[in-house]
């Protein structure tokens, strides 16, 4: 057993046995649910509806999402409250794919979406022409993310602009963004964004197999995912990465370009931001700028801090349980549930600074002195 | 100067809302005799008194004419008299008195003839001309000789010659100008040219161009042409001018309400280190104040009484104080625990955040409430020809003295002074005897007073609704940041500037691109000056 387990470790680079468990259930999960849609009847107590797939394909997206955060935030201290405009444009990016798959299917029978037959347009616009090919459209949902990251990341790093700077300013920058694709003439829809898709991959995208499909791309993208940022913490980059963290002027002092590392990681966070984007939009059949709105960056730093932030776990425990508590309180309280989850976050801030896989280790310790002190914190703050 | 205007404005309004009720009533009562008297007269000798009447500016016999041209004002003759009644709807009622009769059917009734009404219409028209309001006085003159109607031509110069306060007389000088433009003889139209052109008349370009072009009736001679151009020249450089000066007003107003709103910011975000998200909240419960001190006063004096003016003077200190008192609520409670991890009270003020919002729609609704603006708000400043309006002024000069009263407290009270030692060094200060705790709290609650006092002057340029602080609050972030953090005057500064900018680039680029460029304006002078214009000094490597 123990033999296995190692090689299994050593085959997946990976020195920790709760990393080695949960993608184990990430891997059960994936196989588990959509052979629950596909084998059991509508009605048996084994079943998994369409429609839970397509619910949980969006959770697992958003834990991607909160990953992505976690890397910038949690490891190396860089707190980005746009982390929604890479997701969106992503989920833009893969929309385009989408929208021109619906082909003559639309309320206008044209080829061009319904919008821009709408608006008035002649023919598609240059820049919607490479995105036929869906090789084209997932690349795209990395690379125009990463770019974005890229430019910005210079601008911002190299000027030194961190902390509550760098939080500011990037939501300033996912504001703006939401400003520009609110717009009709942007040529992304405007206030509607995308949505009736039709077809992906050449599949039509509301039959049962199609979700289950999806479902197990999301499962696969975490599972990715989750192992790089494993495999990061472990390598001489993750130290450096934490260093920058902790004390990013002695890391400098010690002959590093933190600014590099920093472009590099805002860039590959902003990359898997946006190819979790990509996934979502198929599973949730639309895409519009208030994906993009700085409301949606805070929710994901929340999701992050309530699961438990700078923790490999945290981010995704994070993000499913907030969203199960914000589907659960919008049916049963769709008055009062902002209170429910408003005060949430705050009861979280105040008594679970390192979240709930923090949760453990804080009561342990407070058992252990025997007295009321205060929560250390494991991360330090910024 | 300004001041000094509105001020001359307010008393002009109290004067003249007092002269109103002083004499109204006995000044109807003469109306009314007067204008019986017209009615019962015939032919030359009412045409007579009617022109005579054209002088009278008073708004009483203006509304009555109006009534007889309209056919409400009638002949009936009785056996052995005639009186004048006036019909309202079918209800009667006698001129004179007012008291209300029922003629017997079948009666001679006079109805103004024809060329009665002609008559009577233009004495309508002419009646403004001569209002104590010279605003209407003004309006009239101007509507009368854009018409270009030659009938009144006589009439506006005749009382161009007669005017005394130098803002009518040029608009009768402009009106006559503007009809002669069509009316005159050559050397007339040449004249009234340019003086059209030296009185820099905006509305009389389009007639200026009418009156040279070719196809009209008169053929313009080249002197006439030569004298266009150089009135265009004029009136456009002078429209260039004051759409400078419209801009630079608007800046200046979005400025001051950048600077309100950010101010607050400026001493919790900047002095503090406390990111509040729930500052635009703040904001809320000061327009929300506002809102609930309006309905009181509407319901305990009546929208119409002359106290209800007065709600917004009651609302201001108000929503400062309700404001401040949920700030130190929320100090005590939650951010005190909070010094030491900035970004965290970010992330438990969104949820406060949050929660406010939805606490504001379970109260309020989710629609905006409307907050009407005060009389004495209502209209515009006109100065030359630009037009400010009265809310944007008080505004202006409001922020002023908020900005000068926020410095003298931090710089010359004593609290002024823990406030500053205490935003340096926590420690340092509450070992030296500063306490600490209750600085804190107040300074925030002082803060979060001031996003209240936005709160009620944005009630009055703005909407008022759950959500109406978000759509300040990522501006007015951008505005510390830009401004340098902890840095009051770098805040004035950056927010004026910003608000300039902003208003400066609409007109080109739309409003949404002007906002966009604004913000990467901002990201690129960072790139510049990381720390802002005036970035915060200190000598520990990690700030």
């Amino acid at each position: 057993m123990e033999s296995v387990l190692s090689r299994i470790r050593g085959w997946l680079l990976l020195k920790d046995n709760s990393d080695l468990g949960f993608l184990a259930l990430l891997f059960g999960v994936m196989i588990a649910l959509p052979l629950g849609n596909a084998l059991f009847p509508d009605g048996s107590a084994l079943h998994v509806s369409s429609f839970a797939l397509g619910v949980w394909g969006k959770y697992l997206c958003y834990a991607i999402l909160a990953i992505s955060l976690n890397m910038l935030w949690g490891y190396t201290g860089l707190l980005c409250l746009g982390q929604c405009l890479f997701f969106a444009l992503g989920g833009y990016a893969f929309g385009m794919y989408l929208m021109l798959m619906i082909g003559e299917l639309g309320s206008y029978g044209s080829k061009l979406p319904d919008f821009m037959v709408f608006l008035g347009y002649e023919k598609l616009p240059a820049h919607w022409k490479p995105f036929y090919s869906p090789t084209f459209a997932i690349l795209a949902a990395a690379w125009v993310p990463g770019l974005v990251a890229l430019i910005f990341g210079i601008l911002a790093f190299r000027s030194r602009i961190k902390g509550v700077y760098f939080a500011i300013l990037t939501q300033a920058l996912t504001y703006a963004a939401a400003l520009l694709f609110f717009r009709n003439d942007f040529t992304f829809g405007g206030n509607n964004g995308f949505t009736d898709f039709r077809f992906i991959l050449g599949a039509d995208i509301r039959i049962d197999s199609t979700s289950r499909w999806l479902f197990i791309a999301s499962c696969l993208l975490l599972f990715a995912v989750y192992w790089l940022v494993a495999r990061i913490l472990e390598t001489k980059f993750g130290k450096i990465q934490q260093a920058i963290r902790d004390s990013e002027n002695r890391v400098r002092f010690s002959g590093y370009s933190t600014t590099h590392f920093k472009v590099f990681i805002f860039v590959v966070s902003a990359m898997i931001a946006g190819l979790a984007g990509a996934l979502y939009v198929p599973q949730a059949g639309i895409i519009n700028p208030s994906e993009m709105w700085p409301a949606k960056g805070l929710d994901i730093v929340v999701w992050v801090a309530v699961g438990g932030r700078g923790t490999k776990l945290g981010p995704v425990i994070g993000a499913i349980l907030v969203n199960l508590l914000k589907s659960w309180a919008t049916r049963a309280y769709p008055e009062s549930w902002l209170i429910i989850l408003g005060m949430v976050f705050v009861l979280v801030v105040l008594f679970m600074p390192n979240g709930i896989v923090g949760l453990w280790a804080q009561i342990k310790a407070r058992w252990s002195k025997g007295r009321l002190s205060k929560p250390e914190t494991t991360v330090a703050s910024t | 100067m300004l001041s000094k205007t509105l001020g001359a404005y307010i008393l002009r309004i109290l004067l003249s809302s007092l002269l109103t009720l002083g004499t109204s009533l006995g000044d109807e009562k003469e109306a009314r005799r007067l204008l019986v008297e017209i009615v019962l007269r015939e032919g030359a000798e009412r045409a007579a008194a009617l022109e005579a009447l054209g002088d009278e500016g008073d708004p009483v016999i203006a509304s009555m004419v109006e009534a007889w041209r309209g056919g409400q004002i009638l002949r009936y003759r009785t056996d052995n008299a005639t009186i004048i009644l006036f019909k309202d709807g079918e209800a009667f009622s006698t001129l004179l008195t007012g008291e209300a009769v029922v003629p017997a059917t079948g009666p001679k009734i006079d109805r103004p003839s024809r060329k009665l009404r002609k008559t009577l219409k233009r004495i309508v028209d002419l009646i403004d001309l001569s209002s104590p309001d010279f605003d209407k006085r003004i309006e009239a003159a101007l509507k009368l000789g854009l018409s270009q109607n030659p009938q009144y031509l006589p009439d506006l110069k005749a009382r161009a010659k007669r005017q005394e306060d130098s803002n009518t007389q040029r608009a009768f000088d402009e009106a006559v100008a503007i009809s002669e433009l069509a009316n005159g003889s050559i050397e007339n139209r040449l004249a009234a040219i340019r003086t059209l052109g030296s009185m820099k008349s905006f509305r009389a370009r389009d007639y200026i161009e009418r009156c040279i072009s070719t196809d009209g009736d008169t053929k313009p001679t080249d002197e006439m042409v030569t004298a266009a151009k150089r009135a265009f020249a004029e009136i456009d450089s002078h429209q260039k001018m004051v759409d400078f000066i419209g801009t630079l007003f608007r800046g200046l107003s979005l400025g001051s309400v950048l600077l309100l709103v950010s101010y607050g910011l400026a001493i919790t975000f900047g002095q503090m280190g406390v990111i509040n998200m729930a500052h635009g909240e703040f904001i809320a419960i000061g327009g929300y104040t506002t809102y609930i001190v309006q309905n009181k006063f509407a319901s305990a004096f009546g929208e119409g009484s002359s106290v209800y003016g007065y709600y917004f003077i009651t609302a201001i200190p108000l929503a400062f104080m309700v404001s401040a008192i949920v700030g130190a609520i929320m100090e005590k409670g939650l951010i005190q625990f909070l010094y030491k991890r900035p970004l965290e009270s970010l992330l438990a003020t969104w949820g406060i955040s949050m929660v406010l919002q939805q606490v504001f729609r379970l109260y309020f609704g989710a629609a905006n409430v409307s907050v009407s603006s005060p009389q004495w708000l209502a209209g515009s400043l006109q100065v030359g020809d630009v037009s400010m309006s009265y809310s944007r002024v008080a505004l202006i000069v409001c922020v002023a003295f908020v900005v000068i009263g926020t410095y003298l407290l931090l710089s010359k009270t004593s609290w002024g002074l823990h406030v500053r030692a205490t935003m340096q060094n926590r420690q340092m200060a509450s070992s030296l005897g500063v306490p600490s705790g209750r600085v804190n709290m107040i300074t925030f609650a002082f803060g979060s007073g001031l996003a209240g006092l936005a709160g009620a002057f944005l009630s009055q340029i703005g909407n008022v609704g759950p959500s109406m602080g978000q759509t300040y609050i990522v501006d007015s972030f951008m505005v510390v940041v830009v401004g340098g953090v902890g840095n009051l005057l770098g805040a004035t500064l950056s927010s004026l500037g910003i608000g300039m900018v902003d208003q400066g680039l609409q007109p080109i680029l739309g409003p949404v691109m002007g906002k966009i460029s604004v913000l990467f304006m901002i990201i690129l002078f960072l790139q510049i000056k990381p720390g802002g214009l005036f970035p915060a000094r200190s000598r520990s490597l990690d700030d």
